[in-house]
C-alpha cells in the first residue's frame, strides 16, 4: 500500500510540473481567445471545487458564491491598480485614504482577497450556519446580494455602480493553473483528513455526528471559511482577466453557473467539478450561436441575448431529474484507477490475441 | 461516588410535561433498565441527558462535572454517548470511517496541520487506525471495513453503531432499544454482545428496551415510566410484581 502511495505521489508531482510547463508554453503559443477560455476554466474550476467542499462534502447548501467572489475581486483590483489609474476611475467620489495610495503586487493582493472573503464567509456563517437546508440557502443568498448592494452604495471605497476600470491583468495562465492546483490540493487533503471525515459525517447525519462528538458549528464553519477563501481568490483572478468590474458582474447568475457546473460534474467529486467547469466554459462559447440573429424559413429572428442561460437552466433541470450523481458521482481521479484501467485493456487485448 | 447523578429533571414542551421530576443515580458498572409503555417519555429522557434537548428544570452530573444544558458533542467528549432508536450509521461512509470518526474528538492538530500532514497528525491518525482495527476485530466486524455502512444488514448496523459509540471512549453508554426489530435469535446474540462489551470496556449502561426478556435478563435495576412520571423503581423481581406497573402495561378494569 505504501509503495503504490509513493508511486502515485511521484506521478502527481510529475503531472503538476507538466501542467505548469504546459501553461507557460500555452501562454506563449496559444491565441488570446484560447487563453481566455483556459483562464475561465481554471476560475470556474476553483469555484466549483470550493462549492463542492461545502455542499458535496459537508451537506450545507450555501449560495454566497457571487458575493464572496466580489469581495476577492474588489480587494485584488483596488490593491493592484495604480494610484493614478484609481483617480481616473473614481471621477465622481474620490477614493478614501488607504485605497487612494496603495499599490501591491499580485500575490499578496490575492492572499488578502482570499482572507477577506474568508472573513466575510465567517461573518455570514456565524448566524446562517445555525440554520438548516432551505433556510440556510435563502440566508446565504441574501447575504450575497447584500454584499453586491454594499458595493454599489459605497462610492468612496469601490466606486459604486460605475465599477473599476483598467485593472492590470497580472494574472496569466500560470497563475490561474497554480491557484487551481493549490485549491485542489488543499481541498483534497482536507476532505481526506480527520476533519474531512467529520464533514462527511455531518453530511450523512447531523444528529449522529453530534452524538459521536463532532462540533457541528465549528466544522461547518471550517468548510465555509476554507471554501470562501478560495472563492475570494477565484474572484481576484476573475477581475484580472476581465479588466473591468462593477457590482453587476457578481449578480446571482454567477452563483447559479457554479451550481450548474457542480451538479453537472457530481457534487461529491472534485474531479467531476474540474471536468464540468471545462464543459461549461466550452458550452458557453458553443451556445453563443443560438443567441445570434438568424433567418429561419424566410422569417427574420432577432438575436435573443440570454438564451444560453435558458439552455443551461434546461440542462440543470434534466440533470436533477435524470442524473443526480452528475458525471462522476462520488468517484475521483486516482493514479491507481488509471493504471488498472490500462492494465485491464492490456490484458483483454492479450486474451483476444491468444486463441 | 455515582458516575451519573440526575436530579429533579423535568422537560416541558409548551404545556405538555414529557418528563417530570426524573431522578436517577447510576453506580459505576451497572446495567440499568428504563421501561414504560409507548409515549411514556423514555426517549425524551435520553434526549435530555445527552444534550439534544435542554431540560426545563433539574441537573445532570456526569463523573462529578455538571453537564446540564451542554451540547451533545460536549457531553460525548465528557464520556457519555448513545445509540439511537433507529439505525443512524453514516450510510455512505465505510465501516472503518464510521468508527474512525470517534478519534476526531481527541484530535490535537489544527485543520492546517492536518492538511499539511504534519508528523504529529500522521502519528495520531496511524494510532487511531490501529486502535479502531483492534476495536472492529474484537467486535467481529473487521472483515467489513471497506463496506459501505448503509449496505450492511440491520443487525450488523446496530453492532456498528455500538462500535462507533465505543470509539469515542465512553464511560456511560445509553442504548435506545438495541434489540428492536430483531428475531429471538438475534436478540439473544445482541444480549451477549452487550454484556461482552460492558465487560471489555468497563462500561456503565443505561438501557431502554421493550423486549422484557432482555430487560429482565440483564438489568440489575429498573425504572418504570408512565406519562413522564416514575411509577416504580427496583430489581427486576420487584418490578414484575408491582401492581402499578402491571396496570400501566395491561390497563385496569
Amino acid at each position: 500500500m505504501n509503495k503504490s502511495l509513493k508511486i502515485s505521489t511521484i506521478l502527481s508531482i510529475f503531472a503538476v510540473l507538466l501542467i505548469l510547463a504546459g501553461s507557460v508554453l500555452g501562454e506563449k503559443y496559444l491565441d488570446a481567445f484560447q487563453i481566455r477560455l483556459l483562464n475561465m476554466w481554471c476560475i470556474y474550476a476553483i469555484m466549483v471545487v470550493s462549492f463542492n467542499l461545502v455542499y458535496g462534502f459537508t451537506g450545507q447548501f450555501s449560495l454566497a458564491h457571487a458575493g464572496l467572489a466580489a469581495i476577492g475581486a474588489y480587494t485584488v483590483s483596488l490593491l493592484t491598480m495604480a494610484p493614478d489609474n484609481k483617480q481616473l476611475s473614481f471621477f465622481i467620489t474620490p477614493p478614501i485614504w488607504p485605497i487612494s495610495v496603495v499599490q501591491w503586487p499580485l500575490l499578496p493582493s490575492l492572499i488578502l482577497g482570499g482572507l477577506l472573503a474568508a472573513f466575510v464567509g465567517y461573518l455570514i456563517g456565524a448566524p446562517a450556519l445555525r440554520l438548516h437546508g432551505d433556510y440556510l440557502l435563502i440566508v446565504t443568498f441574501g447575504f450575497s446580494e447584500i454584499i453586491r448592494l454594499l458595493l454599489t452604495n459605497m462610492p468612496s471605497v469601490c466606486n459604486g455602480a460605475i465599477g473599476l476600470k483598467g485593472i492590470p491583468g497580472y494574472a496569466n495562465l500560470t497563475w490561474m493553473v497554480s491557484s487551481l492546483i493549490v485549491c485542489i490540493f488543499v481541498t483534497k487533503r482536507l476532505i481526506d483528513s480527520s476533519y474531512g471525515r467529520a464533514l462527511k459525517c455531518i453530511r450523512e447525519d447531523e444528529i449522529a455526528a453530534e452524538a459521536v462528538g463532532v462540533n457541528l458549528f465549528r466544522h461547518k464553519m471550517l468548510a465555509l471559511v476554507v471554501s470562501s477563501f478560495f472563492v475570494g481568490i477565484a474572484g481576484g483572478l476573475f477581475s484580472n482577466i476581465l479588466g473591468t468590474i462593477d457590482p453587476n458582474t457578481f449578480r446571482p447568475y454567477l452563483t447559479y453557473a457554479v451550481v450548474t457546473m457542480a451538479v453537472l460534474g457530481g457534487v461529491r467529486s472534485l474531479t467531476g467539478g474540474v471536468i464540468a467547469a471545462a464543459i461549461y466554459t466550452a458550452m458557453s462559447e458553443v451556445l453563443r450561436g443560438i443567441e445570434a440573429p438568424r433567418l429561419f424559413f424566410n422569417l427574420q429572428f432577432d438575436g435573443l441575448p440570454g438564451l444560453r442561460t435558458l439552455a443551461f437552466a434546461i440542462m440543470l433541470l434534466l440533470l436533477i431529474l435524470f442524473a443526480r450523481g452528475g458525471l462522476m458521482g462520488s468517484k475521483e481521479f486516482s493514479w491507481g484507477g488509471v493504471i488498472s484501467f490500462f492494465q485491464e485493456r492490456f490484458n483483454r487485448r492479450k486474451q483476444e490475441d491468444k486463441p | 461516588m455515582n458516575i451519573l447523578e440526575i436530579s429533579h429533571l423535568t422537560m416541558r414542551f409548551g404545556g405538555l410535561v414529557a418528563v417530570s421530576d426524573f431522578n436517577l443515580s447510576l453506580e459505576k458498572g451497572v446495567i440499568y433498565g428504563l421501561i414504560g409503555p409507548n409515549g411514556s417519555g423514555k426517549t425524551t429522557v435520553f434526549n435530555v441527558i445527552t444534550g439534544f434537548y435542554k431540560p426545563s428544570e433539574g441537573s445532570i452530573t456526569l463523573n462529578g462535572h455538571n453537564v446540564t444544558g451542554l451540547s451533545p458533542d460536549r457531553i460525548t467528549v465528557a464520556g457519555m454517548t448513545r445509540i439511537f432508536q433507529n439505525s443512524r450509521v453514516f450510510r455512505e461512509l465505510t465501516v472503518l470511517d464510521n468508527v474512525l470518526i470517534g478519534d476526531h474528538l481527541r484530535i490535537k492538530s489544527s485543520p492546517l496541520e492536518a492538511v499539511l500532514r504534519m508528523p504529529a497528525y500522521v502519528r495520531q491518525e496511524n494510532a487511531a487506525y490501529e486502535e479502531m482495527m483492534n476495536l472492529l476485530e474484537g467486535l467481529g466486524l473487521v472483515h467489513l471495513i471497506n463496506e459501505k455502512a448503509g449496505a450492511l444488514p440491520y443487525g450488523l448496523q446496530r453492532k456498528l453503531e455500538v462500535a462507533r459509540a465505543l470509539s469515542t471512549h465512553p464511560k456511560i453508554l445509553l442504548l435506545d432499544e438495541p434489540a428492536t426489530g430483531m428475531s429471538a435469535e438475534e436478540t439473544t446474540e445482541m444480549i451477549s454482545f452487550i454484556l461482552n462489551v460492558r465487560k471489555d470496556f468497563d462500561l456503565t449502561i443505561l438501557l431502554i428496551e421493550h423486549h422484557m426478556q432482555v430487560v429482565m435478563g440483564i438489568c440489575q435495576e429498573i425504572k418504570v415510566l408512565n406519562y413522564g412520571k416514575t411509577i416504580a423503581n427496583g430489581s427486576p423481581d420487584h418490578i414484575q410484581n408491582n401492581q402499578e406497573v402491571i396496570e400501566a402495561y395491561l390497563g385496569v378494569d
